[in-house]
């Protein structure tokens, strides 16, 4: 523990960032694009609870709680939003979802 | 160099991320995700935010990543096999190894975050307001007095979200029926 300083967590941090913004770009699946926001989202955390961890201070730590919060509810519309576009359309492939292209 | 269980974890959340972007099979990448989230709450406890990171756990790994399981398994949403389109495949290749660089240089090279270690062990509990605590109570304390009207927005956030959840299911099944 004494040795991890804080640019390690927030090398962690960036990376899975990174990962999540390449899976938001690269796949066609959206249950799987929402999943790579989510992980996007989760980075953005650890960085919060890092900087808030090595400023002693608790403020981010609480930020890191209403964003969890946030997630959850975000999530919930989200996934039926999604349910309610494949009872329309009957796909979630993101390249099938093209009608408004021209 | 940093501490064994930090590598441990580190290695195995963007495993498991990595796990998450690659696989066709969406049950698989949900398997990554949650792996990937459990990986991150164990790096919120080498943080002492403990109580995060059973939130995280509880909330994530668990009530969100269920919700994903039952729609994925509600839907047949397999993906289409084939190679990715090269451009596709180019830009995301492009876009991980540039920011990838660039996040290396900026945390580890650049000098820009200063190589402080954790410090001392963060209390249990403080009377000083808003210092870092180990304790569910320290959160229990903030949410009450100064951050109070975020909380009550947050909670009904909530009832917002399940109001819109269940108007918008009943909408789409009316009209499937239609």
């Amino acid at each position: 523990m004494e040795h991890t300083t804080l640019a390690h967590h927030l090398l962690l941090a960036g990376l899975l960032f990174v990962i999540g913004l390449t899976g938001v770009l690269i796949r066609r699946n959206l249950l799987v694009v929402y999943m790579c926001l989510e992980l996007m989202l989760t980075a953005a955390t650890l960085a919060l609870v890092a900087f808030s961890r090595f400023n002693h201070l608790m403020d981010g730590a609480v930020l890191v709680f209403f964003v969890i919060t946030v997630a959850a509810a975000e999530v919930a519309v989200g996934l039926a939003l999604i349910v309610a576009l494949f009872r329309q359309r009957g796909t979630v492939q993101s390249d099938a979802l093209n009608s408004l292209h021209d | 160099m940093p501490d064994g269980l930090f590598i441990f974890f580190a290695a195995l959340t963007l495993g498991a991320a990595a796990l998450l972007v690659l696989s066709r099979n969406p049950v698989t990448s949900a398997m990554g995700m949650i792996l990937a989230l459990v990986g991150v709450a164990a790096d919120f406890f080498l943080l002492d935010a403990y109580f995060l990171g059973v939130l995280q756990v509880l909330v994530y790994a668990g009530a969100v990543m269920v919700l994903f399981l039952f729609i994925i398994m509600l839907m047949n949403s397999d993906d289409p096999t084939g190679a990715y389109p090269w451009k596709t495949l180019a830009l995301g290749l492009a876009t991980f190894f540039l920011l990838s660089a660039g996040v290396l240089w900026l945390f580890q090279w650049s000098g820009a975050v200063p190589s402080i270690a954790t410090g001392p062990t963060p209390p249990e509990l403080s009377n000083v307001p808003s210092e870092f605590t180990t304790s569910a109570k320290s959160f229990g304390r903030l949410l009450y007095s100064k951050y109070l009207l975020p909380l009550e927005i947050a909670g009904f956030l909530l009832l917002v979200a399940l109001v819109g959840v269940v108007s918008l299911s009943k909408d789409s099944n009316s009209t499937a029926q239609n």
